[in-house]
């Protein structure tokens, strides 16, 4: 039998946004791990806890959601969900949590090995699944849990109590990590890490709103891994940097008539929901092969934390995706459906995430009658791939194809 | 000019021939979908019912879930477009189909001039599928096609509260242990359907004229149920099963007239 030859991969341009983004994100996880080696400590942190608090006070970080994610896209979700149900957390459980609760126990995972956390920095303003989560974990692992409770907005913008509130646990939360690690806060380089992360989400905002052209410059599912870096490193220099690199390229690709979808765009959709991770392929396949560039995501609003006070942070961190209402949740996506001329909307309803889902149905409705769109959703899980029919992904995107295809022809 | 339409589902295999886009010239139906005989079975019906052969067919288009590994045809439609596309041959004035095929029910909304413009799914529970109702069958040994006369002489319709088809499973056997009578049964497991499938129906919207698709189309208990649910009159043509396979045909003659 001959021999299959595997093809090696092409080289990336080390001046590419690709590359420098990769790196970033790679020199985040095995930095902590030399880190803990060293004897430093390190934070396990949600994703939409203010960076600005580890960063300023150089604590190396890792963020178990981006993880989960990794370990899920390499096809070790099963494998790790498993590990969890068997100690007692139900599949009805997030499954970034049972990922990240079965690593807190097996400490390791050749999908993605982390370096295992001396603190645990958790903020609910995603979902009040993370707290139990962070207890659980803080428990297991007998560390301490920094809590940063931003409950769900009711109204369209945070009032000043809830700035208040939420600003005076920012500075309970550093006062509590230099007492626990005896590391002192520096305005300066408070200052200087804050620049940093409006500086990324400036750049990153003006990237993804390059889908405004048509065809659009990017495939829109580069923004799901390129988010990774807003997520865990919108607070460095080099990430701003990487962002303006990815601008210019994106700027470059419109002028070029190039995109970094290798498809002939036929149509454009608003994705919505977090990414498939088992099943990306299958679920970016599915669209390409039909010529639907995904060109939008509320991922490209949700990480642009671009302010000019330290009230507007704190506002910026209480008006993330899930802890917005309905009306201000719905109006972000309308403006991104409008501002990228999108002609159709696909849902994932993902079984993990109850909140984000859970307003979906009405949600998407709303959007599919202000923007005279149609809307279709498909069922699957984040992380857990026992959750998603590739069929029933198929039917689904090519009814909404046939929607969207004969909305033009009309 | 002849057009095929072939519907592999996942229970059964529907194909449909066309002449001129404009009457049923024949028709064939087998039991097996995706991964069995039942496409072939279904095509060799229509070749022997119309007496025509392969080069008399001037397109072929596949819909249904083994619409992509079948191979011979011109094309693929999903069975959302063909669906609405069937219904629409047989009513002219159709704004919403209900489908309630073996392992997903649909509801497909027509803009006035006939055109798909939303469909809303069942998420992946088979609870308002064709398979809630054949196992339900299975425990009761009924023939599902004896339902609708069952369902008739209910008098107070039992309340099946599971969605689950494992929870309903064990609730009808509990239920049958109590004494509870067979059309009162019956027509509570066509209720349960009839609701999961009537709020699809409402999410997607309602307007009127509705029919049904689908092989469950033909259990008029289910139908009866779904007008009382949803306050509307439903529709039902003997050729029901058939809409998706008319709408693939329909679909390939009118990319060769158009
Ligand atoms: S439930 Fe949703 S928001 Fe919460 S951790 Fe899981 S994916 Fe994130």
């Amino acid at each position: 039998m001959a021999e299959e030859v595997k093809k090696a991969p092409r080289p990336v341009d080390p001046n590419s946004a690709k590359y420098k983004l990769g790196k970033i994100a790679g020199d985040a996880y095995a930095n902590a791990i030399e880190a803990k080696k060293a004897g430093k400590p390190v934070a396990w942190v949600s994703s939409n806890f203010p960076v600005e608090i580890p960063e300023t006070l150089g604590l190396y970080t890792v963020y178990p959601e981006n993880q989960a994610a990794g370990i899920a896209a390499r096809g070790a979700g099963e494998r790790m969900c498993n590990v969890a149900e068997a100690d007692g957390y139900s599949n009805d459980i997030c499954a970034y949590a049972r990922i990240s609760l079965a690593y807190a126990k097996l400490k390791e995972c050749p999908e993605q090995d982390v370096a295992m956390p001396d603190v645990l920095l958790c903020c609910n303003n995603i979902c009040n699944c993370m707290i139990k989560w962070y207890e659980n974990l803080s428990q297991e692992l007998g560390i301490p849990m920094i809590m940063l409770d931003i409950p769900f907005n009711p109204d369209y913008e945070p009032s000043r109590a809830i700035i208040d509130y939420v600003g005076a646990q920012f500075w309970d939360a550093v006062h509590k990590l230099e007492a626990l690690f005896g590391i002192k806060w520096d305005d300066e380089k408070f200052k200087a890490v804050t620049e940093a992360s409006c500086r990324s989400s400036r750049a990153w905002l003006e990237a993804t709103a390059q889908a405004k052209y048509t065809p659009s410059p990017f495939n829109g599912f580069d923004l799901l891994n390129h988010m990774a870096v807003m997520v865990t490193a919108r607070g460095k220099e080099e990430a701003g940097e990487a962002m303006e690199t990815l601008l210019k390229e994106y700027k470059e690709n419109h002028e070029n008539g190039t995109s970094t979808f290798r498809a002939e765009e036929k149509y454009r959709v608003m994705f919505e929901g977090i990414a498939c991770w088992p099943y990306l392929r299958a679920t970016s396949r599915g669209l390409k092969d039909r010529g639907i560039n995904m060109v939008t995501t509320i991922y490209a609003d949700a990480f642009g934390f671009d302010y000019s006070s330290f009230d507007e942070m704190i506002a910026a961190y209480c008006s993330v995706p899930n802890a917005i209402n309905l009306e201000k949740s719905r109006d972000k996506r309308i403006k991104l459906c409008k501002d990228n001329n999108v002609e159709g909307l696909l849902v994932h309803t993902n079984r993990s995430c109850k909140l984000w889902s859970g307003f979906m149905p009405e949600m998407s409705r709303q959007i599919g009658e202000a923007c005279d769109i149609p809307v279709a959703s498909f069922d699957g899980d984040q992380a857990d791939p026992r959750n998603f029919s590739e069929a029933q992904y198929d039917t689904r995107v090519q009814g909404l194809m046939e929607i969207m295809e004969s909305n033009k022809e009309a | 000019m002849y057009t095929l339409g072939i519907d592999i589902g996942s229970t059964t295999s529907k194909c449909v021939i066309l002449k001129d886009g404009e009457y049923v010239y024949a028709k064939g139906l087998a039991v097996g979908g995706l991964g069995t005989q039942g496409p072939e079975i279904a095509l060799n019906t229509i070749w022997n019912e119309s007496g025509l052969t392969k080069s008399d067919i001037a397109r072929t288009i596949v819909t249904g879930y083994g619409r992509n590994r079948f191979e011979g045809g011109d094309g693929e439609v999903s069975e959302l477009t063909c669906h609405a596309l069937g219904g629409r041959f047989v009513f002219e004035d159709l704004r919403t189909v209900i489908d309630i095929g073996g392992q997903d029910a649909k509801v497909i909304t027509l803009s006035e001039s006939g055109k798909m413009s939303n469909f809303v799914m069942n998420d992946k529970c088979a609870a308002g599928t064709g398979r809630f109702l054949d196992v339900m069958a299975g425990i009761l040994c009924v023939d599902i096609n004896d339902f609708e006369k069952y369902a008739e002489k209910s008098k107070s319709p039992a309340s099946i509260s599971s969605t689950c088809t494992v929870f309903a499973e064990s609730e009808v056997i509990s239920q049958l242990a109590n004494g509870v009578e067979m059309p009162d049964l019956i027509a509570g497991i066509c209720d349960s359907v009839a609701t999961r499938v009537a709020s699809l129906a409402r999410r997607a919207g309602v307007r009127e004229t509705v029919c049904m698709s689908g092989g469950v189309a033909r259990n008029g208990a289910v139908r009866k149920a779904m007008e009382k649910e949803l306050g509307v009159r439903i529709e039902f043509d003997p050729l029901a099963q058939y809409f998706g396979a008319i709408g693939a045909a329909l679909y390939a003659h009118r990319q060769l007239t158009r």
